[in-house]
């Protein structure tokens, strides 16, 4: 959801009043019952199946495995450094597409949402038929010294895949309709691009941008599908959370298993508030700018 | 600093923006350039700063030639319609903006933005940002922020376009005054004929791409060069008929026109100003036209009072002064005598006398 979508949000509940008591009632129960069912119930049962053994058994399932406190590690950092490097494409991308006008700009506005659109099992395949030991490019790499599939290099490549069009998708539209008076105006009282960028574009880009890069940290962090088919679930080497997750579960380790997921979604439920508080922030902002 | 733009040509796509400009605008001036929309200004305008390139032609700046020079070097300050005020920023770092990016010293910074503040009378609103501002108040920004770096010229592209009237009166005279004090070589923009009379000390009237005349605001009320600078400054009331030894013959009534003194009679199309016709209970000349009053209107400065001729069924429109429309006591309905006091006959450029 874009943040200017955000905007008909106090309008929305205009339409239930004119609805009969008895409808709204029951609307409303079905919504309450299915996000019930669906998100809180087995949400809440990740957390009741971590605690079975109670803190200690949380606490020692967590940090008293290695692959399991490794598996940690690896997507603490690969979600971040995905992040950051998605953030530094989805700019340039962001930039390129809403500053000039060249030809296959509508193909390549296209063309991102490509990972979207893409199963990410298929995703992980196509890395290894490019950058595997039978791939096109893996014998090559190889010789370098260099090893894609099956190690670390080939999770960023999957997760950053999956996750490339989040900050470009945000800034595109927000670019567009911010127009370039400001940087027109900026460049001929004399600044230099350097200084366009940092003092002009970031600060009126700069929650968009945030928006992006919490999404796409979100996703990151989740990637199960085209990271599985890459990893070779080496445990202590190659397992992200959600591969040590499925792993210690096929293993029928379950509080082990649980005592993970209930960390992922401590993280979902973290990045989710996140979100939250810079809706409110952006609402605020409208708000204020409405008032005007 | 003067300009000199050469033979400036710009086209985008099929559309021709500008054909082969050439013109001059003196040191210290304050130009307007005045066109509808699609007739090149402000296009000619941004190629001035340096926002456009142009295809072909080049322009100097007191004898420089700057074509090549990007808009960051030009030194030139450029005020919006819009503003483009920088809406994270406070007042007072918008117009400082253009000394931060070139890395002035506070202390040089903060009085030179004080200054300006004092020069746009925003003194103690340096700490609002612009969303906090009014219309009028937005665009005084805007200026101080141009003017904050010394520019060599001072370009304004339509600046009082979207104010509301009051607001854009004051801020002509303002703009007017202040230009007194500063002597920026200054052009701007506009498609309001009565703003570029009021303002600027030179005038130049655009149209599909190129300059139809140039000059002081009388010169080119009082003499318009062609048909379309007559139409496009003012109400105009036209007349299709024939030209014949020092007279425009229409059906049923005609109209001295010493200037043509052929006893070839030629199809002809003349222009009359509504404040140039004179209204008389009884004929005048013998040439005067009987008309109808069809409708008064006294609000304003001038009564505007519309009449049609039942002899050739046409609608004129005739401006009176508030006293004399008082002495004819002008009802719809009444039969008056029109006599054109000033008529300006257009002859086609094949033309040789």
């Amino acid at each position: 959801m874009h943040p200017s979508s955000l905007r008909t949000k106090k309008t929305a509940g205009r339409f239930v009043a004119d609805e009969p008591l008895w409808l709204r009632i029951l609307l409303i129960t079905a919504v309450y019952l299915i996000i019930g069912l669906l998100i809180l119930v087995p949400m809440a049962y990740v957390f009741w199946q971590a605690m079975a053994e109670g803190w200690e058994g949380l606490v020692k399932n967590l940090w008293k495995d290695p692959d399991t406190l490794h598996s940690m590690w690896l997507t603490m950092t690969l979600a971040p450094l995905t992040v950051v490097l998605n953030t530094i494409f989805g700019l340039a991308a962001a930039w390129t597409i809403t500053k000039f006008k060249f030809p296959g700009r509508t193909l390549l506005v296209t063309l991102l949402d490509v990972p979207f659109a893409i199963s990410p099992v298929v995703v992980g395949l196509m890395l290894v038929l490019l950058f595997g030991m039978q791939g096109f490019l893996g014998p090559t790499l190889r010789e370098w010294g260099i090893k894609v599939i099956f190690a670390w290099p080939g999770l960023l490549l999957a997760t950053m895949f999956v996750t490339l069009p989040f900050v470009a998708r945000e800034l595109i539209p927000l670019m567009e309709s911010l127009g370039d008076e400001e940087e027109t105006a900026a460049v001929s009282l004399g600044a230099n691009p350097w200084q366009l960028f940092w003092r002009i574009t970031l600060p009126n880009i700069k929650w968009g941008l945030v928006y992006g890069m919490i999404q796409c940290h979100a996703r990151a962090i989740g990637e199960f599908g085209a990271v599985y088919v890459v990893s070779g679930h080496i445990a202590g080497e190659t397992d992200t959370m959600p591969l040590r997750v499925e792993k210690l579960f096929q293993e029928y380790n379950n509080p082990g298993s649980f005592a993970v997921a209930s960390v992922l979604t401590l993280m979902a439920l973290a990045t989710l508030f996140g979100k939250y508080l810079l809706e409110q922030y952006i609402a605020r902002q409208m708000a204020t700018d409405a008032v005007e | 600093m003067s300009i000199s733009i050469c033979n400036i040509s710009k086209q985008f796509g099929d559309f021709v923006a500008l054909k082969d400009v050439s013109l001059e605008v003196p040191s210290g001036s304050l130009l307007a350039l005045l066109g509808p929309s699609g007739s090149g200004k402000t296009t000619l305008l941004r190629i001035i700063a340096g926002l456009e390139q142009a295809d072909s032609g080049h322009i100097k700046v007191q004898d420089e030639d700057v074509s090549q020079l990007s808009a960051r070097d030009r030194e030139v300050g450029f005020v919006f319609q819009h503003y483009a005020l920088f809406k994270h920023m406070s007042v007072f770092e918008n117009i400082a903006f253009g000394m931060r990016v070139r890395h002035l010293k506070d202390a040089e910074v903060r009085p030179r933005v004080n200054e300006l503040l004092h020069l746009v009378r925003l003194e103690g609103l340096g700490n609002r940002y612009p969303s906090e501002l009014s219309g009028g108040q937005r665009q005084r920004v805007a200026l101080a922020r141009a003017l904050a770096v010394k520019p060599r010229l001072l370009l304004l592209d339509e600046p009082f376009g979207a104010l509301d009237a009051k607001v854009r009166q004051e801020l002509r005279t303002w703009l007017r005054n202040l230009h007194e004090e500063m002597h920026v070589t200054t052009v701007f923009v506009t498609h309001d004929q009565e703003e570029a009379f009021e303002v600027a000390d030179r005038v130049v009237v655009m149209k599909q791409g190129h300059i139809e005349q140039a000059g002081t605001p009388q010169d080119v009320f009082d003499h318009p060069a062609t048909p379309f600078v007559m139409d496009f400054l003012g109400h105009v009331n036209v007349f299709h008929g024939r030209l014949e030894a020092g007279q425009m013959h229409l059906p049923g009534f005609a109209m001295e026109y010493p200037e043509y003194q052929h006893a070839t009679s030629r199809d002809a199309t003349a222009y009359v100003r509504p404040h140039e016709v004179e209204l008389d209970r009884t004929p005048q000349l013998e040439t005067s036209l009987p008309v109808r009053v069809v409708h008064v209107n006294p609000a304003g400065p001038v009564t505007r009072v519309r009449l049609v001729s039942d002899a050739f069924g046409a609608a004129i429109n005739v401006d009176l002064s508030p006293g004399r429309y008082r002495e004819l006591a002008l009802r719809p309905g009444d039969q008056v005598f029109a006599t054109p006091k000033r008529l300006r006959v257009f002859l086609p450029d094949d033309y040789v006398i």
